[in-house]
Order: C-alpha cells, then sequence, then structure tokens
C-alpha cells in the first residue's frame, strides 16, 4: 500500500515508531571525519526523522548494528559464566537495496554456513526490520551488475521529495502506523537501473588465476590497513579474546572482535607461521571470496557492488578494477 | 637623487646593492593568494622590474630593479593587493595607493593546512590571516609562522612565535578492532604515547603531542577528532649571534590564546624595548628581561582554559658563534 504523508506528519510518525523500535539510519556526525573539519557520514541510532541524511552514501556500513565491531559473548567469574541478557527494543534499518542485500550474505555466513547458527548474531538479527531507501546510485558503485540494486526484504519504503514522504508499506503490522498520518497514494521504490560503472563479473574463474602475477601489484601498493573489510558490508570475520581483568585477573570476558584478512596476525599460527605474508595474496583472498568463493558455496555473490571498499581505500586500490583484471585474464585464457 | 631610507624601507622596499634600483616585498599572509594578484604582480615585475620575481623564505613575493624614482608608481599600482590584504586580514589600512605602511612585523607564514594536507589539524591560512590582521601594520621586528601540525613543515621552531596545530584524540573502545596500527605508528613516528594493553589501546597524555596520526591511521573511527587546541614555541632564531630552535611555551591552548598572546607580545615588546637601538629583535628583548617576565606579561588577561600547559622555566640554548667548543 503505498501512501503520501507530509513532513510534519511523518515527524510525528516517525516518533510513533520510535516508542517501539531503535532507529538506524545514515547519519552525519560532524567534524567526525577522519581529516580535519571533515564529517563521518554512517550509521547511527536515531531520534528524529530530520537526523537522517538521505543524500549521502555511509563510509561503514550497517553490518556492525547486528555484528557489533566488539561484542561480549559472556562474563567469566573463578565459577560461573554469565550472557549479557539486557532485552531491546527491535531495531529498524533505514537502507538501501545493496545494504539490505548485504543482509543475505551476512546471513548466508552467519546462520547457513556449517551446522550451527551464530547465537549472538541471530539474537540481533532477528529483531532487524528495514526500511528501504531509494537510490541514485554514487561513486564506485556496481550493484546493478550483481542485482542487489533491487530487494523485495523491506517492510516498508521511504522517499522524501519536497514537502511530502512517499511511502510504500508491505509490513501489515505498519500499515495502521502509516495510513493514520498518509492519504493513500501510489508508490513504487525507485532503484538504480544502470551505475556509472558497468561490468561483468566473470562467470567461470580458473584456478589459475591463483598464481597470476596480477596480485603482485598489490603487494606494492596495498599498505594492509584493513579498510576495506571493515567498511565492507559483508565482511564477517572475527577473532575472539579473553580479556581478565586488571584488578582482579580471576574474572573478565569473552569478547569477539571483528578481524581483517589485510591485516597482519589474521589466521596467524604458533611460530609466526601464516597463509598469506604477502599483501597481494590478501588482497587475491578477499576478492576471490567476494566474487568467487562464497558463490561456489552458497550459490549467489558476497560482493553487493556498494562500492565502499574502492571509497575507502587510501591507495586508491578499486575492487572494480581488480575485478575487470580478472575477467580480461579469463577471457584470454578462453581464447587459447 | 635624495630618497629617505628609512621611509623606504617602512614602505616595505629595501636598499640594494645597486644604487637607485630597490625592490619591493608583497606580504601573502598563510602563504595563499588568488591568481589575480599573481598575475598583477607579474604585470608590476614586467613594467616597472626586470620581469623577475624571488620567493621569499616568509612565503611572500620580492620584485627586485624598481629604479627608486618609480615607487610611487608601483604603489599606486599594488592597491589592489592592499585592498585584498584588507579583505581577507579585516585589517583597516585607511590608504590602500601609498604602499605597504610598516614591514618591521614580516609576513606571517603557513604550511598549507587543512584545506589540502591530511595530516593538518586546522585551516593555517585562516589563522595566518587572522594573526595577521591583529598583529599588522607594526614597525616591530617579528616573526611569527603557523603550523597544521607538530611535524612542522612550515619551520615555526625558527620564528620567535611558532604555532602548532594539535587535536584531542579520542577513544571510543567499542569501535576498536585492536589492529595497533595507531600504537605502531606512534610508537615509530611520534612519541609511543600510546600502549596496548589487554586488547584496548591506552593513550598518555603527558606524551600525546596531539599530531592526530591515530586518527589517521584508525580503519574503524575508534579514533575520533575532539576539540581542535595549539602548541606554541617561542623565540627560535637564527642570527649570527645565538641561532637557536623555539621552545615550547604553551601547550593545548584555544585558538582565542594564541590571538590574544600575539597582541599582547606587542605591549609586551614596547615596555621593553631598547629605543636608543635602531630596532631590538624580540629574542634579544626576552634574552634581557627574562622569560618569567615575558611569559607573565604575554599571558595577562588570557583565560588559558583547563587543558593548557605553560612551560614554568625555558632554557633557550642554542649556540654561540663565537664559542670554539666545536673546533
Amino acid at each position: 500500500m503505498g501512501y503520501k504523508i507530509y513532513r510534519e506528519k511523518f515527524a510525528d510518525l516517525f516518533h510513533e515508531l520510535r516508542a517501539s523500535y531503535e532507529i538506524y539510519a545514515p547519519v552525519t556526525k560532524k567534524d567526525k571525519g577522519m581529516y580535519s573539519d571533515t564529517d563521518l557520514i554512517t550509521y547511527d541510532k536515531v531520534e528524529s526523522f530530520t537526523e537522517i541524511v538521505f543524500d549521502k552514501k555511509t563510509f561503514f556500513s550497517p553490518k556492525e548494528i547486528v555484528f557489533p565491531i566488539r561484542q561480549t559473548l559472556f562474563y567469566f567469574t573463578e565459577d560461573s559464566v554469565l550472557e549479557p541478557t539486557k532485552l531491546e527494543k527491535d531495531i529498524v534499518i533505514f537502507a538501501r537495496a545493496c545494504d539490505i542485500n548485504s543482509f543475505r550474505s551476512l546471513d548466508a555466513i552467519f546462520l547457513q554456513n556449517g551446522p550451527y547458527e551464530d547465537p549472538y548474531y541471530k539474537k540481533l538479527r532477528q529483531r532487524v526490520k528495514f526500511i528501504l531507501l531509494p537510490c541514485d546510485g554514487f561513486e564506485n558503485c556496481y550493484c546493478a551488475c550483481l542485482g542487489t540494486n533491487i530487494t523485495d526484504n523491506y517492510s516498508a519504503y521511504v522517499d522524501v521529495r519536497d514537502d511530502a514522504v512517499y511511502c510504500k508499506v508491505k509490513d501489515a503490522y505498519w500499515k495502521g502506523l502509516w495510513s493514520k498520518y498518509g492519504e493513500e497514494s501510489e508508490v513504487e521504490p525507485r532503484y538504480v537501473s544502470k551505475n556509472e560503472n558497468t561490468f561483468e563479473i566473470p562467470q567461470k574463474i580458473n584456478n589459475s588465476i591463483f598464481e597470476h602475477q596480477m596480485w603482485s601489484e598489490y603487494t606494492n601498493r596495498c599498505t594492509g590497513c584493513g579498510r576495506c573489510t571493515v567498511v565492507c558490508p559483508t565482511c564477517t570475520c572475527f577473532t575472539v579474546h579473553d580479556i581478565r581483568y586488571d584488578d582482579n585477573s580471576k574474572y573478565g570476558e569473552r569478547r569477539r572482535v571483528w578481524a581483517s584478512c589485510q591485516i597482519d596476525g589474521f589466521t596467524e599460527m604458533a611460530g609466526g607461521h601464516g597463509y598469506r605474508h604477502k599483501q597481494g595474496e590478501r588482497t587475491r583472498f578477499r576478492v576471490l571470496h567476494k566474487i568467487s568463493d562464497f558463490k561456489k558455496r552458497f550459490g549467489f555473490q558476497m560482493c553487493v557492488g556498494c562500492g565502499r571498499c574502492e571509497d575507502a581505500c587510501q591507495e586508491y586500490i578499486s575492487l572494480k578494477n581488480c575485478i575487470h583484471k580478472i575477467s580480461e585474464i579469463m577471457a584470454e585464457e578462453e581464447k587459447v | 637623487m635624495s630618497v629617505d631610507t628609512k621611509k623606504l624601507v617602512k614602505n616595505a622596499y629595501r636598499v640594494t646593492k645597486e644604487r637607485y634600483l630597490t625592490a619591493l616585498r608583497v606580504r601573502v599572509p598563510g602563504g595563499h593568494l588568488d591568481t589575480k594578484q599573481m598575475t598583477l604582480i607579474s604585470r608590476i615585475a614586467d613594467r616597472y622590474g626586470r620581469g623577475e620575481v624571488h620567493i621569499t623564505t616568509r612565503q611572500g613575493f620580492e620584485i627586485p630593479g624598481i629604479p627608486m624614482s618609480r615607487m610611487e608608481e608601483v604603489n599606486r599600482e599594488i592597491t589592489p593587493l592592499l585592498d585584498a590584504l584588507q579583505k581577507t586580514t579585516g585589517i583597516d589600512l585607511k590608504v590602500t595607493f601609498e604602499g605597504y605602511p610598516a614591514a618591521g612585523t614580516r609576513n606571517v607564514s603557513a604550511c598549507i593546512g587543512n584545506r589540502v594536507c591530511p595530516f593538518a589539524n586546522y585551516d593555517t591560512t585562516r589563522l595566518a590571516q587572522d594573526i595577521e590582521g591583529i598583529i599588522y601594520p607594526n614597525d616591530f621586528h617579528v616573526k611569527i609562522a603557523v603550523s597544521g601540525c607538530p611535524n612542522d613543515c612550515i619551520k615555526a621552531h625558527m620564528q620567535d612565535v611558532g604555532i602548532l596545530g594539535q587535536v584531542e584524540p579520542l577513544y571510543d573502545s567499542k569501535r576498536c578492532i585492536g589492529c595497533k596500527a595507531c600504537v605502531d605508528n606512534c610508537r615509530k613516528r611520534v612519541t609511543g604515547a600510546l600502549k596496548f594493553h589487554n586488547f584496548t589501546v591506552q593513550r598518555d597524555h603527558e606524551k600525546c603531542t596531539g599530531c592526530g596520526e591515530c586518527i589517521l591511521k584508525c580503519p574503524t573511527a575508534a579514533w575520533t577528532r575532539g576539540e581542535k587546541y595549539y602548541s606554541v614555541v617561542i623565540m627560535g632564531r637564527t642570527g649570527k649571534k645565538n641561532p637557536r630552535l623555539a621552545a615550547p611555551f604553551l601547550r593545548w591552548v584555544a585558538r582565542d590564546v594564541v590571538l590574544k598572546i600575539c597582541e599582547n607580545l606587542y605591549s609586551y615588546i614596547d615596555k621593553h624595548i631598547d629605543r636608543s637601538l635602531p630596532k631590538e629583535h624580540v629574542g634579544n628583548i626576552v634574552d634581557r628581561t627574562g622569560y618569567p617576565v615575558f611569559r607573565d606579561e604575554v599571558l595577562q588577561n588570557v583565560d588559558l582554559g583547563e587543558r593548557a600547559m605553560v612551560a614554568k622555566h625555558i632554557n633557550f640554548g642554542g649556540y654561540e658563534y663565537h664559542s670554539n667548543a666545536s673546533f
């Protein structure tokens, strides 16, 4: 069902929504950019509708809402273990199609990868409802190449234009709330149909790519800072630490923390042995996971084409450029 | 030809080795000017000089080869430069067609700052222009430079007053993935103010220079920018007698404090300068009065703020040219 709701009315609707939900959306954090006098656009909890930024891509992805950067799994004492039990409200996330689709990749890893579901992820994830935002595309995006430009996984859609908010509500539970504030109107979500960057993800990637010299370029260029993985909406690697509190080492907590395949220490073994020492090898691992290995396991691409890895890379390394190179190499091999 | 050289010097010209030829020094506060002014400078060099411009160490331009007889014409022609100076700095020069009204207080120079440089903690150009607005025109011989961060690319440590930009880094442990990029970088490139303990970063405020490198290194924005602060170093100099690096005077002070101490510096000089000399450099005045007198007078009526640190003593050091100890 579609609705047209005037801005002031929508603010009231939002207020009512906030009584029942924790609402996350893209916001501007003034002067919190890495460089001085710059802002950070990121997801955060919002109190009012006016805080939401509709015209910019966030630097970080919404994954941290369901997969916190640091998460206490349990506390331990000498003879007991205690799980954090704080009951929270359900969660609403305002997101574009690519970001909503990224949750499909997260779900696959946390809930369908092996015999056990990840209970810590599930606990947060099952509380999430999405409000879809329209999108006209941004720099470095290529969602349309992956089909992640479109989604039907949303409870409502909102598009702010001029003095009104045009909405479509799919969630039966929410229809009452929406009809209270708006008049019925024909609304269909606006998606990006074609990005500025258009290319094909290679369907078949031969193992020959593994030893290809193309990766040595990244050994020279990549500094291993890990930004590409922390901003990625689909990177899910983590490590686990047992922290013993300073004033009493018999007490502490087990914590899981994001890890990055690009940063030193990832999958490091006793004696300093590791699988991938060179940054080129680490880039290969990341790229092939995004566009090949994950698909072999789950049947769809992990990457959603949001372009954040490229937005964030301080060395101007472009994933789409890398994918393009792989395509060319594979096409060349086909000919031979 | 009769020329009042004192007046000429005050007018930002100089007596050169070539008789009857002078050179004009153009002020460029903050080292930043628009291309229209560049065009005018170039036109003046072509028309009155010998088609050459020298870039000075203080980021001004010096136009050599100007006949002394044509100074008045040149002054009229540089009116747009003085108008622009008024506009960018807020100075009221009263008259802008008679050339520069003073040359003792030198051009305030600045590194490129945060309009371009990722490391800079503030807009150095703007601060340089605001300082110029407070201290110019003035005959006292004072050199000031402002740097965007403690790396001090502008060599603020070679000035009477050097301003270095600081930022208070704020750490949100909930966002930290423990990659140690900040800790390693601080140890290798800065003062080693960060320590990794129990999978969390600890910062030693005493050691921290406020350079902001941890914020730049952090991939997750666990480190973000807090308040802007400034540190002030004083009485650095070259010279033929006792060259030395500037010494730390203030740390973690606000922008208002910086502007106020620049203003107070001039009252201090006015009070203590040896007027029997043709000119006396501020560093020599501080040598005579001692640092505590300088400190107390320059900090008069200054609200330093909670965070501020003030040097209790300063040993300026440097070396004496007449000392033969090394030879």
